[in-house]
C-alpha cells in the first residue's frame, strides 16, 4: 500500500484555501469569516478527536464499544436531522422520532450489508460506514422536513380545502408528503446518476490513493450507492410519514402557525 | 327540528375574541344567510361549523350529537364547507371530481359526474378540462360540484358567487335554489344585495362576531 503524507506542515500550507475562502467573504461581503473560522476550528477539534477514539476503538476492538460508537453517531445525527426541522415543537418525542427514522435507515441498511458478506465485522469496517449512512440518511431526513414544513405553508389553502371536503389528513397530505419524500431523496438520485462521470466519491478516492486497484474500488463505490440510496428512501419516508401529523391538532385541523 | 345548534360559542385567536358567546339554532332544511361587514368573523363561523377550527368555548351540536364526539372527516362529509375562490387540485377537472370518490373509497362514477356537470350547465366532456383553462365562474362550479356529488346534510357556502361572471352567478343560484328543495340546511355569507332581497332568513353580524339582528321573512 502506499504511503499517504499528508504531514503537520502540507495541512498548515493547505490552511490557504481557507484563507481564499475567506478573503472572498470579505470582498464580497458576506459576512462568513466568522462562521468559516468557527467551522474549521470546530472539524480540525472534532476530528482530532475523533481520530484518537477511533485509534483506540480499532486497537481495542470490543464489540460493544463498537455498537455504542455506532450508537452515538445514529444518536448525534439524530439531534442534527430534528434541529433541521422547522415545525419541531421542542418535544423530546419528536426526537425520539427523528431518532427511529435514523436508527432504522443506518441499521437496517448496515444490516444488509453485513449480510451481504461485503464487510467485516470489525470496528474499522462497521464504524466508518455507519457514519456514511447515518450522515447521508440525516442529510435526507432535514431535507424531507424543510420540504414539508414550506409545502404545508404554501398549499394551506388546498389542504383546508380537502380537509373541509372530509378528507383525513393523511390523503390531504399526501401529494405533500410524496413531493417531500422525493425532494429527499433527489441529491442521493443524482449523485447516483453522475458518480464517477463528474466526482469520484469519498470512499472510492480513499481506496484509490490508499493504492487500491480503481477496479477493485468501484465495487465498493457501487455497494455505497446501494446503500445510499436505501438508508435515504428509508429515513425520509419513516420521518416524512411521522412528522407530517404535527401539522394537525388533535381535532385534525391544520395548526395556525405553519 | 334543529340540525344545528350553537351553544354560547366563543372563538379566540391570539388573544383577540372573533367570535363572542354566539348562540344560533338552525333548523333542518333551513336556509340560513349571514351577511355583516367585512372581517366581523363571518367565515370564521362558517369554519367553527365545519370543523376547521375549534371553538374556544361552548358547543356545536349537529344531529343531536356534539361535534367533537363525530370522526373528524366523517363530519366534515356531512358539514361540507364550499370555499369563495376555491383552489382546483392536480392536472384536471377529473382529478377534482375523483376526489370525493376517493375519500369515501369508492370508485369513480362517471354517470354521477356528469348528472352534476349538467346541472351547472358544463358539458360531459368537461372533466378532461385542464384547470388552468378554467374561468373563475368554471372553477367555482366545480368545486361545488365537489362538495355536492355526496350530498352532505348542511352546505356552506362562503360567498360563492363573489366577483363571478353574471352567467356563472345565474346558475349557481339557479342550483342553490334547486338544493333548498333537495333537504340540504344551507348556510351561506353574502354581501349580494340580489341574494339579501330573495334570502327567507336573515342574520345580520357586525363587528365582533355578534348577532346584531336576525329577519326572518
Amino acid at each position: 500500500m502506499k504511503q499517504l503524507v499528508v504531514n503537520n506542515a502540507s495541512l498548515a500550507l493547505a490552511f490557504m484555501l481557507v484563507l481564499v475562502a475567506m478573503i472572498i467573504s470579505t470582498k464580497e461581503k458576506l459576512h462568513l469569516a466568522k462562521d468559516i473560522i468557527y467551522s474549521i476550528i470546530r472539524a480540525i477539534i472534532q476530528l482530532t478527536i475523533i481520530g484518537y477514539v477511533l485509534k483506540y476503538i480499532f486497537q481495542l476492538n470490543n464489540a460493544w464499544l463498537t455498537i455504542l460508537m455506532c450508537l452515538l453517531i445514529v444518536v448525534n445525527a439524530s439531534w442534527n436531522a430534528y434541529k433541521r426541522n422547522p415545525n419541531a415543537r421542542h418535544h423530546f418525542r419528536d426526537y425520539l422520532e427523528t431518532f427511529l427514522a435514523l436508527f432504522i435507515s443506518t441499521f437496517v441498511t448496515l444490516g444488509l450489508i453485513i449480510l451481504s458478506g461485503s464487510l467485516k465485522l470489525v470496528p474499522s469496517q462497521i464504524i466508518p460506514i455507519t457514519g456514511m449512512i447515518a450522515g447521508n440518511s440525516m442529510v435526507a431526513v432535514g431535507l424531507c422536513y424543510r420540504a414539508l414544513n414550506s409545502q404545508f405553508r404554501d398549499q394551506r389553502q388546498q389542504i383546508l380545502e380537502k380537509l373541509a371536503l372530509g378528507a383525513p389528513i393523511k390523503t390531504a397530505s399526501l401529494p405533500i408528503l410524496r413531493e417531500s419524500i422525493k425532494t429527499a431523496m433527489q441529491p442521493t438520485i443524482d449523485q447516483a446518476k453522475t458518480v464517477g462521470l463528474v466526482n469520484l466519491p469519498g470512499m472510492m478516492s480513499g481506496l484509490i490513493f490508499a493504492g487500491v486497484d480503481p477496479v477493485r474500488a468501484i465495487r465498493y463505490q457501487i455497494l455505497i450507492t446501494f446503500m445510499l440510496l436505501s438508508t435515504t428512501s428509508l429515513g425520509a419516508i419513516i420521518a416524512g410519514y411521522q412528522a407530517y401529523r404535527h401539522y394537525f391538532n388533535d381535532q385534525q385541523q391544520l395548526n395556525e402557525t405553519n | 327540528m334543529a340540525i344545528l345548534t350553537l351553544k354560547n360559542v366563543s372563538y379566540t385567536v391570539d388573544q383577540q375574541q372573533i367570535i363572542p358567546d354566539l348562540n344560533l339554532t338552525v333548523a333542518a332544511n333551513d336556509f340560513l344567510t349571514i351577511t355583516g361587514p367585512s372581517g366581523c368573523g363571518k367565515s370564521t363561523l362558517l369554519k367553527l361549523i365545519a370543523s376547521l377550527a375549534t371553538p374556544t368555548s361552548g358547543e356545536i351540536i349537529f344531529a343531536g350529537k356534539n361535534q367533537l364526539d363525530y370522526e373528524r372527516p366523517l363530519y366534515r362529509q356531512q358539514v361540507s364547507y364550499c370555499f369563495q375562490q376555491p383552489t382546483l387540485f392536480d392536472q384536471t377537472v377529473r382529478d377534482n371530481l375523483q376526489l370525493p370518490f376517493e375519500i369515501r373509497q369508492q370508485d369513480f362514477d362517471q354517470a354521477r359526474v356528469t348528472n352534476y356537470l349538467e346541472l351547472v350547465a358544463l358539458p360531459a366532456n368537461f372533466i378532461d378540462k385542464k384547470i388552468t383553462d378554467l374561468s373563475g365562474g368554471e372553477r367555482q362550479r366545480v368545486a361545488l360540484i365537489r362538495n355536492l356529488i355526496f350530498p352532505p346534510k348542511i352546505l356552506l357556502l362562503d360567498e360563492v358567487t363573489a366577483g363571478l361572471d353574471s352567467r356563472s352567478k345565474e346558475i349557481v343560484q339557479d342550483l342553490i335554489r334547486q338544493l333548498t328543495q333537495d333537504k340540504i340546511t344551507l348556510i351561506q355569507v353574502t354581501h349580494d344585495s340580489d341574494e339579501l332581497k330573495t334570502a327567507a332568513n336573515i342574520i345580520h353580524m357586525k363587528q365582533g362576531g355578534i348577532i346584531d339582528e336576525t329577519i326572518s321573512r
